[in-house]
């Protein structure tokens, strides 16, 4: 089993240190680039600060195809400044830098990464200090191309798992799976719908019947009281399209930042810290 | 190109895994996975199940209209003064192309699978009006994505789909066109999985569908090789079809592909020329990972999907089919490209002398009989593939014609 490998404890000692905290953690997904490489990667310093335990660090791509409208045009904000998957590595270099102990999540599309070749790709990615992947379009009937080679070279491969995810097919999703489960609350794209959060909690204690892994829930969290819902019974809580939205309401005419963008995305950050935090979870031994 | 080992057969692609050598695959979200199993799975059963055949074959005759005629070419043929030239009369089809083929196919299966609500993309509009025609048939729910920039230079098949009852969603999201509007429709497939039917136009996406699609087109070539015997006799020598994700032309060739003699010519879009803005994926892509399989792609160098450019609707897309991009690399088919002046040509050449308007798609294949039919003798028998009619074209080809001409 390749459960367990070295890049993996930055991810195992942030979800530890939450249980000993008796809560759920913060995992915040900001675009990589949006609406520049510098503010954003002032964004991914000031998000610990804030409350996140977690940072997922999107990659740019054309064509989003499982995101919705908020991410689609962050995605076009980074790439009309000339982010690439080269500069996105730089900037988590830097950020890795200065923090050696948050847990950084590359999340995108699997072509950026085709091209610029696999093994170049882990190698530079691993030593820019990532310490997981998060890629939408290889289901693990595709492991060969992306997840095997990352679990090899030391990097955490963390799968989606969905409502249509049934308990057939969730011993395959779970297999190579590393770091932790992403269990995406809805069958629809980033930034729609509100989950029914009773039906994830349940979604969430099938998953947790069949992984040791903790399991975390995006898609569809937008405020602290949704996240405060979603920690009950989840490992973790995702959010991305809503710190999407609050940067896109400070930018001026023209898509670009302005005095107020940093705090607008740490503002909803704390409020959904604030949410994470007020839910008493059992600690953990 | 072809330094592979060559395979005994062409024809025995794609691998359990939706492979046709390195192309091809699964490259969907999870959420889409037990779908995309299903469909293969259902695909299986109705392919071995004779009813299902019996049933395409039904509507194939008295609503599609099949077969279509192999037509002699006579003043073309004399015209060019070389090649023997037949034309496979897909746009006599019902709904005007050869679309219908695969979407009488899909909506047979879906009926089968119980799913009462169909999605598709389109970009000239023929595979939006083919699936609105057969939802119309068979009572059942239809939504049709199409980029904005599409919507607008090909009103007429909006309107024909309008009427046809189904419900047409303008993209506005990227570049406004067939790309996009395939995104939205997997964005649709995935929000509404468990009653929806994603009945795609090409020989693209997630496998089983270019396998799928492919075999519902084969009707084409496989018309093509007895009608060809009882004119002449014997196979033709060269085949011609336009190519944007390649559904006429893999119809046409792969019945064809393991007769080594007949030799293949796959047309892609030029554009304003290979240099300059086109839609030509092998002659200047390479491969990457889209809408659900790799294959040969236009991008930069960051793996970012750049824009395609065709007159065309239909030939204005990024990518083309997997099995394509394979047969690409194995040298068995032969891709070559027309400008949009080309095809604009061979649209007037082909109206005058035969009294036929082609579609712009098959005006590119036109474009490259006109240029191959004079290097052949006169025995050499060539087959190109009509793939569509020209009306839907008309507002635009006006629009062209008379900048050129003040």
């Amino acid at each position: 089993m390749l459960k367990t490998q070295p890049m993996t404890q930055r991810i195992e000692a942030r979800f530890q240190k939450c249980r000993q905290e008796g809560r759920a953690a913060l995992v915040t997904y900001v675009m990589a680039g949006d609406p520049d490489p510098e503010t954003s990667l002032e964004i991914l310093r000031s998000l610990p600060g804030a409350g996140a335990d977690i940072v997922e660090f999107g990659l740019p791509f054309t064509d989003p195809m499982a995101d919705g409208p908020a991410i689609q045009a962050a995605g076009l904000r980074a790439l009309k400044v000339g982010q690439d998957l080269a500069k996105t590595l730089d900037l988590i270099h830097r950020f890795r830098a200065e923090d050696a102990d948050t847990p950084v999540i590359l999340m995108g599309y699997f072509n950026p990464i085709y091209v610029y070749g696999v093994d170049r790709f882990l190698s530079d990615a691993k030593k820019a200090g990532v310490d997981g992947l998060i890629v939408v379009d290889l289901p693990p009937e595709e492991d060969d191309e992306l997840c095997l080679p990352a679990l090899k070279a030391g990097l955490a491969f963390i799968r989606l798992a969905t409502p249509t995810t049934d308990d057939r097919r969730l011993p395959a999703v779970l297999e190579n799976t590393a770091g932790f489960v992403y269990y995406v609350s809805i069958t629809g794209i980033t930034g729609a719908a509100t989950p029914d959060f009773g039906k994830v909690a349940t979604a969430v204690e099938r998953i947790k019947r069949h992984t040791p892994l903790p399991v975390v829930v995006g898609f569809g969290v937008k405020s602290g009281a949704h996240a405060a819902a979603v920690a009950q019974g989840a490992d973790g809580v995702v959010v991305g399209s809503a710190l999407i939205d609050a940067l896109k309401g400070t930018l001026d005419a023209e898509g670009r930042a302005t005095a107020g963008t940093i705090e607008a995305v740490t503002g909803l950050v704390k409020e959904l810290s604030e949410g994470v935090r007020s839910v008493a979870k059992r600690a953990a031994a | 190109m072809s330094a592979q080992a060559q395979p005994n057969s062409y024809r025995t692609g794609p691998d359990e895994r939706g492979h046709f050598g390195q192309f091809g695959g699964r490259f969907v979200a999870e959420t889409l996975m037990p779908n995309i199993l299903e469909l293969e799975k259902a695909y299986e059963e109705a392919r071995n199940d004779p009813s299902f055949h019996a049933d395409m074959a039904s509507y194939s005759t008295h609503y599609i209209g099949r077969p279509s005629p192999l037509y002699f070419a006579e003043r073309m043929t004399d015209h060019l003064g070389g090649a023997k030239i037949y034309f496979k009369r897909e746009e006599l089809n019902h709904t005007g192309a050869h679309k219908v083929n695969n979407v009488l196919g899909q909506i047979l299966l879906a009926r089968r699978m119980g799913k009462k609500r169909i999605i598709a993309e389109t970009g000239a509009g023929q595979h939006g009006v083919a699936t609105a025609t057969l939802c119309a048939r068979f009572g059942l729910e239809c939504i049709v994505y199409m980029g904005a920039v599409d919507v607008e230079r090909q009103k007429p098949n909006v309107f024909r789909m309008n009427m046809l009852g189904a419900k047409v969603v303008p993209v506005q999201s990227g570049t406004r066109t067939l790309k996009d509007a395939m995104n939205e429709a997997l964005r649709d497939w995935v929000t509404n999985v468990a009653d929806t039917f994603y009945c795609i136009g090409t020989v693209a996406g997630p496998h089983p569908y270019p396998a799928m699609v492919r075999d519902f087109q084969c009707v084409i070539g496989t018309e093509t090789r007895e009608q060809m015997m009882q004119a002449e006799g014997r196979l033709p020598d060269s085949l011609v079809a336009c190519i944007g994700g390649g559904s006429n032309a893999i119809g046409l060739f792969h019945p064809f592909l393991d007769d080594k003699d007949v030799e293949i010519y796959g047309v892609e879009a030029a554009g304003h020329g290979l240099d300059q803005l086109h839609a030509a994926s092998l002659s200047g892509g390479r491969p990457g990972v889209l809408h659900g399989n790799r294959t040969y792609l236009l991008m930069n160098h960051d793996g970012q999907i750049t824009d395609a450019h065709s007159i065309s609707a239909g030939l204005d897309y990024p990518g083309i089919g997997p099995e394509h991009a394979w047969l690409h690399e194995m040298g068995r088919v032969k891709y070559i490209s027309a400008t949009d002046q080309e095809a604009l040509d061979a649209f007037q050449l082909c109206s005058r002398l035969e009294g036929i308007l082609p579609a712009l798609e098959p005006a590119h294949a036109l474009a490259k009989v006109i240029e191959l039919a004079p290097q052949k003798p006169k025995d050499h028998l060539m087959v190109v593939n009509i793939s569509g009619r020209g009306d839907k074209d008309l507002f635009q080809i006006a629009e062209h014609l008379q900048e050129k001409i003040v």
